[in-house]
């Protein structure tokens, strides 16, 4: 749960503009689709707020305090591919979190801390539907599994915002709207603000409760350099969505694939994280 | 039927992987048989039954000068240089090309330097190394380590330099220090790209290895070979480079399959 400031960020590589005059304020909890068309600096901006890149000129202020200039475990990150690691099973992948924040050294944990840790893992595939999956690479899971795992082991290490790059874009339209399901839960159970960068505009309205689109404002070819891209259209869904208070979560929508399990607010691993200060 | 579209099948494939060994096996042979009616004392080309019986003195009889298997306690020693050496060149390419391939500034700093120093002929080292270390084993085992290392670390910086940039920018944000992504992200990812980088090394490995021992030394397939050589004993030497290559066969065959097995994950990754 993070409020996000964007003050009048530029980005540019050489001569070569590639956003400019980004002013905007995203609110806790919000959920963000950034659209655009290709080229338009959506995966830029995304790059910027995970701290792989830094603005030209402007800043981007996290709860009020600059974004640190390299990424960390307050921001996760789900890519369209490359976003698990083939070498760690799946039940490897999501202890992973929890043996990097837990292991400084050695980055692995034994005995009783990793069976613990192991049971929250488990409990979190279970959430996401990968129950019996776990001990599979990911080589052998489909894309939209393969997406699941990755958003499950994003959300072990319990970050307060969630990037999410064109996350679903290479899935079939049937898992693609399983995967919905699942993201708009999770969004809903934990603390996270999202920010997606999408070029699917039926899933940007579909799941976010602000659809951003940037543009450029100026596009001759002569100008193409000079000009970057700025936010075109900021707009609110209507009828207004926001994330539910956990307590209010009930029931899972039909077709997703949760677990009967009772919710435990404040478990670590369950789906409601712990906040950190 | 285009050529391009046919396959062999099972049997055929075998066939045809067996044709060319038959072949230059007959080759041999008759040869060496021409040869042989002509002048029954040749050595350049001998026959099978001399060849039998200079592995039977060479593998299963005690030498009475030394008292061992000459054969064996040869064997023993080359294999012993070229496994020190390729344990050398296998850790140190591991670390270093971690070190270089997931740091920029270690790049900046070593890249270059490597680079070059791959460039190096390595024989050419070799007086060098007889001078500064002796004629002992560290000068042969030195040889090996400066021929196969250098290649070795750019390889493998370079495969570590090819893991997706998301893994890394992924292993961050679930808070990982560089110490805990080049632990858990890269080694693990790297160590079966050293196997196939060590597998291609072991050809110069073995080059090196006979030609240290070829040069100086008092053991060892290499010094066997090049000493025989003088009393143009070829049933010696066609054995002794046959061996050799099953040796180097057989040692890739084992590399190839400790990847399979250990690393289960990696051959789909591979395949992308």
């Amino acid at each position: 749960m993070s409020a996000i400031r964007f003050d009048d960020v530029w980005k540019e590589y050489g001569d070569h503009i590639v956003l400019e005059r980004i002013t905007m304020e995203v609110e806790p909890r919000a959920f963000i689709a950034l659209v655009g068309p290709s080229g338009c600096g959506k995966t830029t901006l995304l790059r910027m707020l995970l701290g792989e890149e830094q603005p030209s000129r402007g800043r981007i202020l996290v709860d009020g305090k600059p974004l640190p200039g390299e990424p960390d475990a307050d921001r996760g990150v789900v890519f369209q591919r490359y976003s698990v690691f083939p070498h760690l099973t799946v039940l490897q992948n999501v202890l992973l979190g929890r043996e990097l924040r837990d292991a400084k050294f050695t980055a692995r944990l034994f005995g009783i801390a990793r069976r613990a840790a192991a049971d929250d893992a488990m409990k979190l595939l279970a959430e996401v539907g990968l129950a019996g999956q776990e001990s599979k690479y990911p080589s052998a899971l489909s894309g939209g599994m393969q997406q699941r795992l990755a958003l499950a082991q994003a959300i072990m290490r319990g970050p307060k915002i969630l990037l999410l790059d064109e996350p679903f874009g290479a899935l079939d339209p049937g898992i693609r709207a399983d995967i919905h399901l699942l993201m708009k839960r999770l969004w809903n159970e934990t603390h996270l603000t999202v920010v997606m960068v999408t070029h699917d505009l039926s899933e940007a309205f579909g799941l976010a409760t602000r659809v951003i689109a940037l543009e450029r404002s100026r596009n001759r070819p002569e100008e193409r350099e000079r000009y970057g891209a700025t936010v075109s259209r900021d707009l609110e869904i209507f009828p207004r969505r926001s994330a539910e208070l956990r307590s209010s979560v009930q029931s899972a929508p039909a077709g997703t694939t949760r677990s009967g399990k009772e919710h435990q607010p404040g478990r670590p691993g369950a789906l409601v994280l712990k906040e950190q200060p | 039927m285009r050529l391009v579209n046919i396959r062999p099948g099972r049997q055929t494939r075998f066939y045809l992987l067996a044709l060319p060994f038959l072949l230059v096996t007959i080759a041999y042979f008759a040869g060496s048989s021409a040869r042989l009616a002509q002048n029954p004392n040749d050595k350049l080309l001998p026959a099978l039954p001399s060849m039998v019986q200079a592995v039977k003195q060479m593998a299963f009889e005690v030498d009475p000068r030394t008292g061992s298997y000459l054969m064996a306690s040869d064997t023993v020693a080359s294999l012993g240089r070229l496994g020190s050496a390729l344990l050398i060149s296998t850790v140190a390419a591991l670390v270093l090309g971690i070190v270089i391939g997931l740091l920029p500034g270690a790049n900046a700093l070593l890249g270059p330097f490597v680079s070059v120093t791959s460039m190096v002929p390595p024989l050419a080292l070799l007086p060098i190394l007889f001078i500064v270390m002796g004629l002992g084993e560290n000068s042969k085992i030195a040889l090996i380590v400066i021929g196969t290392l250098p290649c070795m670390i750019r390889d493998l910086a370079m495969k570590v330099q090819e893991l997706p940039r998301e893994q890394i920018v992924k292993a961050q944000t679930l808070g990982a220090s560089t110490w805990q992504i080049a632990l858990r992200v890269a080694m693990p990812q790297t160590l079966p790209r050293l196997i196939d980088v060590l597998r291609l090394q072991l050809g110069p490995a073995w080059l090196f290895l006979i030609a240290a021992e070829a040069i100086a030394s008092d053991s060892g397939l290499g010094y066997r070979i090049f000493l025989v050589r003088r009393y143009l004993a070829m049933d010696v030497i066609i054995p002794y480079v046959a061996w050799i290559t099953l040796l180097a066969f057989l040692i890739d065959v084992g590399l190839r399959v400790l990847q399979r097995k250990a690393f289960p994950w990696f051959a789909s990754v591979r395949a992308e």
